[in-house]
């Protein structure tokens, strides 16, 4: 048994969804989401006896690609936070009607099996061929079943296709680069290529201007909160979910390993860049009109420092930084749900609109103000645990760097507690906000449950990551 | 055994908030409200049962359940310490809170959202104990951050008024403010001795021969920043008056009694790290002595009821930051304690008198209540006498001691501390005057509805005004029980001689004098020449300044808020706007380099042959040349 089946299973579930027609397109990708969620449980519980899941064969003789899925303690946490997500975004959707359902949802699995691929994938060329391979479907995703003018929002998505694939195509010149120097693109012989300075510069710059895009980092995050805000929430889930996660874990897998000497060289430059995210994302967050923009730059903020801590190259920062990105997949989804529920019933996403919901629908608000709460960080949540373990690593480099990184703390809870006031809070609405249904307080419960087990107990993750991270950290430091 | 009792103390009123919040509604209003009184009364009886073992054994109980946050260098354990200062601070914090719980069965009964009230309440106690026996800094974080989304949702108990949720907002983030400097002094500590456990902090730094002293004084800095922002000192004052938009319990329990000592609590703790880091304890000295003073000013001329309360104790609280500064822990400690117990009586008190008069909190409409209340009055009265300094009241002696602390360090600050004390005594009868006394000023409804309040209200009032009258027995001057109890905690104690001289019994009566003086104007202005405060338009000159509070949240909104929302449009306006069109500006350059390179391809066979002759040309030319 090994990691490939999970990619079977999310590639045989998007064609069958697709056969199955609208009727049933829904249910059958719910049941591969799952199915695919609770291999990965099994694969998990494979990895910790022990056992090797990784799986490699020669693909392509000249050039050199093997199709190679390397697992370890950091890709399978990816790989649970993509399947799980999945499952659990397919399923927050069943409250919509979408035309032509049988694309949507084998597109929603076509993209989570894309997503996939790329954390497992140790073979360069693979998970170039992954990374590109997710953005096809989210294109289609936002693009036709997005909302909002229709002209606008291709002009919002195709800027956002080009953009990201222009950043990709840096990180494929690095990577060919690379392939000359080694004879490979398997991960091992990448670490092991020695480079100068100046190669390392270059090749360093080359994937982060792939990753900035992605995740995105200012002052690349332009297409952003457009697109956040024109794609169906299922869309908006899946990216700020999942996607964003692959550009700060390629950091982590890829760019610094692979560029260690540039990396600790320029550190304090792309840590403050980080950092610029945090303030400038919370500042712009404060004064937006619209639900899912404001969710958009507090997004833009907490990757941010995600960033910042990946950049520190130091075990708490990688932690943090990984803890901190699975913490907020799951705050993230949750936050851009309740987006939904609220437009569902009152189609809008103006803050303004809103107001008042809380005396109507006391259940959600609660749900609505926990999750508030993670998304700042509020201690035993599980944001609190990543956010603290990263402002931590942070300060060890330079307590200002801590204090400029901690005014989150501060600016979020100002941008996420007006918003609340705003959209939940004041005299009872005029219009009637009927109450969350079994299928939304499902959805929104099973994210709290995370969000609070893992606040207090985040061992099992911690003990996961741990290992690979340290391996990871000997790689980057085997110059210094 | 141990682990498990802990546990009970701690989950009770967690059960309590879960049965409440999602049963309590249909359990109906009484239950909810016995329900949640009974929990906190649990943890109340376990925190006995622990005081009990404390005081025989003098041995801490340490309890650790599971490990929780991994540092590279070192681990967070979830885990507890009940030693002595955990142990007093549950005892008031459960005790008061049982009172308090039983005094809002009562209170809040009219309110449709009762379930709700008690469950947040509830909640309060939960975090409040994870704060107080949390054995790291992180733990205490929990707590920490609890209580202040506690206060959040209490404060903003009645939602649909936007005014009172803007107050639960400032508190929340003014809070963070503090939590942020909390935070990084957690940091600094973390980086220096690799731990964050109480326990192992002190070894580490009272056994240390080579401290960095330049990241100490920061650490310690950077926590007394936390403790500004929990504890209402400036300049992170002003959430506390905003805070009185909550249920009066709440402003009894958590903004008066409780919440707001953690700060007090919090360096009390860290009584080893402050001890070696004098400059700090200036500061915390001055600024404790400032608030005092400045807060002692603003409650001289407010009317409504509640708001006299919060700057009265924003006051108090200023006072035991100086006594913190000075490094008079134990002295602190006194005062959080006898002020709960008169704080938390004054507040229920007034919400007995806010509850007679149907919402009224405007003194200028009440007055003459003593004959229809008259156990709200002797009780207010008896808590008036001990915040005031009155001897043989417990306010009395733990004011004392703060003064005598302040005299024999710094003599500018005594005299801060005694002028403060002396405007306490004038501002707090200028409200029992107001309130009690000559003819009543409301309305003829009102009057007609007078009434003292049930004896739910009443009881608590009773127990809370003979706490606030016999509370100074745990420490009297020269045989301290509170000081050999603390002992273990602030070893100095050990070895300071507490005796009382000449100088010591010439201060005293300074102070009881400067007490009598306060109370002595209040009576003249208010009960002699019968005035009534003059309505909002025609206060003027330096009272215009101290009724609007100096203009500070004007000035706040001025500096800070104001600039960060205009950066914000800026951003979103300008800055958003043209980085993308830079983004769509690079596409469009991309067009146009396509556009003219598009005119070369004209398909005309001519221009292509034109083209491939010239480049030849050029080739062999080149060619030749070359060779």
């Amino acid at each position: 048994m090994n990691v490939s089946l999970i990619l079977i299973i999310l590639f045989v579930g998007a064609l069958v969804t697709f056969l199955a027609g609208d009727k049933l397109a829904s249910k059958v990708a719910l049941f591969f989401g799952l199915a695919a969620a609770g291999c990965s449980i099994v694969l998990l519980n494979h990895f910790n006896l022990g056992e090797n899941i990784s799986f490699i064969s020669q693909w392509i003789s000249k050039p050199n690609v093997s199709f190679a899925l390397k697992a370890d303690g950091l890709s399978l946490a990816m790989v649970l936070l993509t399947t799980v997500l999945t499952a659990i975004i397919t399923f927050s959707s069943f409250g919509n009607d979408y035309k032509n359902a049988k694309s949507f949802y084998a597109l929603i699995l076509f993209m989570s099996f894309a997503m996939v691929g790329t954390f497992l994938a140790s073979d360069g060329l693979l998970y170039y061929i992954f990374w590109e391979l997710s953005l096809i479907p989210i294109y289609f995703i936002a693009l036709v079943w997005g909302n909002g003018d229709v002209e606008e929002r291709r002009k919002a998505v195709v800027k956002f296709f080009i953009y990201t694939l222009a950043g990709s195509l840096f990180m494929l010149i690095a990577f060919v680069y690379l392939y000359q120097k080694a004879g490979s693109f398997l991960i091992e012989d990448l670490y092991k290529v020695t480079l100068s300075a100046t190669e390392q510069f270059w090749i360093f710059l080359a994937f982060f201007l792939a990753y900035a895009i992605k995740i995105p980092l200012i002052p690349f995050h332009t297409w952003q909160a457009n697109v956040y805000q024109k794609a169906p929430t299922v869309g908006t889930m899946l990216l700020s979910g999942i996607m964003l996660k692959m550009g700060l874990y390629s950091i982590i897998r890829w760019q610094l390993p692979i560029t260690p000497l540039a990396a600790s060289e320029y550190k304090y430059i792309f840590i403050a860049i980080g950092i610029a995210g945090v303030i400038y994302g919370s500042i712009v967050a404060l004064r937006q009109k619209d639900l899912k923009k404001l969710l958009a730059y507090s997004s833009l903020a907490h990757v941010g420092l995600i960033a910042a801590g990946t950049y520190t190259l130091t075990l708490d920062g990688l932690r943090g930084a990984v803890l901190q990105m699975i913490a907020h997949g799951f705050v993230v989804v949750g936050l851009f749900y309740t987006a939904e529920i609220i437009y569902r019933r009152y189609e809008t996403r103006v803050i303004a609109e809103m107001g008042g919901i809380r005396s109507q629908t006391p259940k959600f608000t609660s749900m609505f103000l926990i999750l508030v709460m993670a998304s700042i960080s509020l201690p035993a949540t599980f944001n609190f645990v990543g956010e603290f373990t990263v402002l931590y690593s942070l300060s060890q480099v330079n307590v200002w760097f801590a204090i400029l990184g901690g005014t989150t703390i501060i600016l979020g809870a100002y941008y996420m507690l007006r918003m609340f006031q705003h959209s939940m809070l004041g005299e009872t609405n005029s219009k009637v906000f009927a109450d969350v249904s079994m299928n939304e307080g499902i959805t929104l419960v099973a994210i709290i449950a995370v969000l609070l087990f893992f606040g207090m107990y985040p061992k099992p993750i911690i003990d996961l990551i741990t290992p690979s991270l340290e391996e990871i950290l000997n790689q980057i430091n085997r110059i210094n | 055994m141990n682990t498990n009792l802990s546990l009970l103390l701690l989950l009770a009123p967690f059960l309590g908030f879960l049965i409440n919040i999602f049963f309590g509604k249909s359990l109906g209003k009484t239950v909810a409200g016995i329900i949640g009184t009974l929990t906190v009364a649990v943890s109340f009886a376990v925190s006995l049962y622990f005081f009990g073992q404390i005081t025989a054994s003098k041995e801490p109980i340490q309890i650790q359940l599971f490990d929780w946050i991994q540092i590279s260098n070192f681990k967070v354990d979830f885990g507890f310490l009940l030693d002595q200062l955990s142990i007093l601070w549950l005892l008031f914090v459960t005790g008061i809170g049982s009172l308090i719980h039983l005094y809002s069965i009562s209170y809040m009964h009219d309110d449709e959202k009762m379930h709700t009230f008690f469950a947040y309440l509830n909640l309060f106690v939960f975090f409040m104990i994870t704060l107080v026996i949390g054995s790291n800094l992180l733990v205490m974080f929990i707590g920490w951050e609890g209580v202040g989304l506690c206060s959040y949702l209490l404060i903003g108990f009645w939602y649909k008024n936007q005014e009172f949720n803007d107050a639960a907002k400032k508190a929340f983030i003014m809070n963070r403010i503090g939590d942020l400097g909390l935070l990084i002094g957690i940091f600094i500590l973390g980086m220096l001795f690799n731990t964050l456990d109480f326990s192992t902090l002190k070894i580490g730094i009272s056994g240390a021969t080579d401290l960095n002293m330049y990241w100490l004084s920061a650490a310690a800095f950077a926590l007394f920043i936390g403790a500004c922002g929990k504890s209402a000192q400036i300049p992170l004052y002003t959430w506390l008056p905003d805070a009185m938009a909550g249920p009066t319990p709440v402003s009894a329990l958590i903004h008066a009694a409780t919440m707001v000592t953690a700060g007090i609590f919090m360096i009390t703790r860290m009584n080893f790290l402050f001890d070696l880091t004098p400059d700090v304890q200036s500061i915390i000295a001055v600024v404790g002595a400032i608030t005092a003073l400045v807060a002692a000013t603003i409650g001289l001329v407010q009317n409504d009821i509640k708001k006299v309360l919060a700057y009265s104790t924003v006051s108090q609280l200023g006072l035991m930051f100086l006594a913190l500064g000075l490094g008079a822990y134990e002295v602190a400690v006194f005062h959080v304690i006898t002020h709960a117990f008169f704080k938390a009586c004054l507040f229920l008190g007034s919400g007995s008198v806010i509850h007679a008069l149907g919402g009224e909190q405007d003194m200028r409409n009440m007055g003459g209540l003593k004959k229809a209340m008259p156990i709200t009055f002797g009780t207010m009265l008896i808590a008036s006498l001990a915040i005031s300094g009155v001897p043989l009241f417990s306010g009395f002696f733990s004011k004392d001691e703060i003064l005598l602390v302040a005299f024999h360090s710094n003599i500018p600050l005594w005299l801060i501390g005694s002028i403060a004390s002396i405007m306490t005594a004038f501002y707090m009868f200028r409200l029992m005057f107001l309130t009690f006394f000559k003819e009543f000023r409301g309305t003829a409804e009102q009057k007609h509805h007078l009434h003292e309040s049930p004896s739910l209200i009443t009881l608590p009032l009773i127990v809370l005004a003979i706490l606030a009258t016999v509370g100074g027995l745990i420490s009297l001057p020269g045989n301290s029980w509170l000081n050999e109890y603390l002992t273990p905690i602030l070893p100095k104690l050990a070895t300071a001689a507490h005796h009382l001289g000449t100088t010591e019994y010439i201060l005293m009566a300074i102070a009881v004098v400067g007490g009598l003086i306060g109370i002595g104007l209040a009576y003249a202005k208010y009960i002699k020449q019968d005035s009534i405060p003059a309505e909002d338009a025609a206060i003027t000159g330096f009272s215009k300044v101290l009724y609007n509070k100096y203009y500070v949240d004007e000035f706040y909104d001025a500096i800070i808020v104001k600039p960060i929302n205009v950066l914000s449009g800026f951003f979103r306006d300008t800055i958003e706007t043209s980085l993308s069109s830079l983004v769509f500006g690079l596409g469009k350059v991309t067009n146009e380099i396509s556009f003219q390179g598009k005119k070369l391809q004209s398909g005309s066979i001519g221009l292509y042959l034109f083209a491939f002759v010239i480049g030849l040309c050029a080739i062999i030319s080149y060619l030749f040349l070359a060779q």
